[in-house]
């Protein structure tokens, strides 16, 4: 079997997110950038199907400029075989992220495609989503727990409320959530091993992708800010204050 | 030309999520149509059709939508879809599985969790973690959306649109149900609570969540955790409020053993009243509680449930 997993460059979970002065977008100049944590997820779970010898081999695809060959090289030093950049310097929107993957979905003929649930810098939570209905494939969304069968996966799912299992045919599109496994650090070794793996380099134009744009970003605005209020010395100066106060019980 | 949007269901009632989508879709036009897309789910229809502002309900009731498996749902809503200027759902993990499928069939860009409506192709979603709001505005001439039901009031009932029947069987073969595990509790549901009670990693285990249980109780609230008490493995993932969990916007919040790490803040920060409590003074949490107490919650906690 072989897998294919997702990777986007975002910004780093721990980084703080500054609003440019002219609304235009955020500043994401100086910000260390990391691979996008579901995404990570994604990575760990492919190559545990490895280890488990349920697959044969894992191949890292991201979407980005040249910088995010950083990212795939991450995910070559956790144990990815080999990596494909698809270079594009557009902030591309997910339907157009989805189109380039499912290009190469078509080239590599996975079977099985494992990706993050959403990314952490747009929160869109679309493009496992729209791959599997450009390839008309069928989709495992928010993954707490994978299972490979004999001619299937059955994925479970968090859904509102609990937890839902499906059988899924092969090939399968499934998107991570956090409960899937907790990645592991990468050995030096292994970063230093990733260094020599192959990473190939394709364009939209050389998979014959054509893009097109589905919405403009007018403003990008900071969010009302929230001021700190007061503290309390006990609890019965909260409820006091909860009561007479705020009136909310 | 018309709005089509997708009721939240579980084919005996008709989720809360709805009403709010209602109210979003209802800024951008006027012809409402609701679609009940499920499995011996007349009740639902039912409902949906006492939705104000709601001018027609579309019922698809076949078994092969029982348990809204994207892969059936998704092809019946881009048929009927292409008949509609603009195509929503809230911001569910149904609503989420499905939509971005929707959008992709019908060629079109999908804006996801919408927290403003500035006009019928221009809105307004909050991005990294709620720490920026992004204004865009669709190009496409199909327009499918995810609405954030905090973000929107519920629309009110006491209509009566009549009920079409939608004969359309999609059966793709490529996914199948195999069970559902789903928590029952007398508790409201998280999204739609006045009151959310909340622990973080400082709830030590999952045995002390019955301390915010208690309050629950007492208060008709809803219990959820950090992110944090989720990785610790306290509680399960479906009571994560956050970036990537539930996004409530109670009356009353109460943060219980939560530093108040950003990605929780995305899921809180808009409910009316913010209270901490954390015996770390200095836990971020408490730059926006509106009321904030330094102590030891296995002492603040079972006082305050013993004292309301």
């Amino acid at each position: 079997m072989k897998i294919l997993v997702a990777v986007k460059r975002v910004i780093d979970y721990n980084a703080k997110v500054r609003v440019k002065a002219d609304n235009s977008n955020v500043d994401l100049s100086n910000t260390k950038m990391a691979i996008n944590p579901f995404c990570e997820i994604a990575v760990e779970e492919a190559i545990r199907l490895k280890e488990a010898g349920s697959a044969q081999e894992v191949v890292a695809v991201s979407v980005g400029p040249k910088a995010c060959q950083e990212q795939i090289r991450a995910a070559l030093a956790l144990g990815a075989d080999r990596g494909i950049q698809v270079e594009t310097d557009d902030n591309l929107e997910s339907l157009n992220v989805a189109k380039l993957l499912a290009q190469v979905v078509r080239d590599e003929q996975p079977d099985l495609i494992i990706m993050g649930k959403q990314a952490i810098d747009s929160d869109n939570n679309q493009t496992g989503q729209m791959l599997s209905a450009l390839l008309n494939m069928p989709q495992g969304t928010f993954a707490s727990e994978i299972n490979l069968q004999e001619g299937e996966v059955q994925v479970i799912r968090e859904i509102d409320g609990g937890l839902q299992t499906l059988g899924l045919t092969l090939p399968a599109i499934i998107t991570t959530d956090l409960r899937l496994n907790e990645p592991r650090y990468a050995s030096l070794p292994n970063i230093m091993k990733a260094k020599r793996k192959p990473l190939a380099v394709v364009t939209p134009e050389t998979l014959g992708v054509e893009l097109k744009q589905h919405s403009k970003l007018l403003k990008v605005t900071p969010p009302a800010e929230r001021s700190a209020g007061i503290l309390v010395s006990s609890v019965d100066e909260l409820i006091e204050k909860l009561k007479n106060q705020a009136k909310v019980i | 030309m018309a709005i089509l949007i997708i009721a939240e269901h579980d084919n005996c009632t008709l989720k809360g999520a709805t009403l709010n989508t209602v109210t979003a879709a209802a800024q951008m036009g006027q012809d409402l149509h609701l679609l009940v897309a499920g499995s011996n789910c007349q009740n639902v229809a039912d409902e949906a059709a006492s939705v104000e502002g709601i001018s027609k309900v579309l019922l698809a009731d076949n078994s092969v939508y029982a348990h809204h498996l994207a892969e059936n749902t998704a092809q019946l809503i881009s048929q009927l879809g292409t008949a509609y200027s603009h195509i929503l759902a809230p911001a569910t993990s149904n609503g989420k599985n499905i939509l971005p499928r929707v959008a992709a069939l019908l060629d079109v860009g999908q804006i996801s969790d919408i927290t403003a409506v500035e006009s019928a192709d221009t809105f307004q979603r909050p991005i990294y973690a709620g720490n920026a709001i992004a204004t865009l505005q669709s190009l496409d001439n199909i327009k499918v959306i995810t609405v954030r039901g905090t973000a929107f009031e519920a629309a009110s009932t006491g209509n009566d649109a009549p009920i079409e029947n939608v004969d359309l069987q999609i059966e793709s073969n490529l996914s199948s149900f195999v069970s559902e595990e789903i928590a029952q509790s007398d508790r409201p549901e998280l999204t739609a609570a006045k009151v959310v009670i909340s622990g973080g990693r400082g709830m030590g285990n999952s045995e002390n969540f019955t301390l915010l249980e208690q309050v629950a109780d007492k208060l008709g609230g809803a219990v959820g955790a950090s992110r944090a008490a989720v990785d610790a493995g306290f509680v399960p993932n479906d009571i994560q409020v956050g970036q990537t969990g539930k996004i409530v916007a109670p009356d009353l919040y109460i943060a219980v053993g939560i530093s108040g790490a950003i990605q929780h803040l995305a899921g809180m920060k808009d409910s009316k009243i913010i209270v901490a409590i954390n015996k770390d003074e200095e836990a971020p949490i408490f730059s926006v509680a509106d009321y904030g107490l330094v102590a030891d919650l296995f002492e603040a906690v079972p006082e305050l449930e013993q004292k309301l």
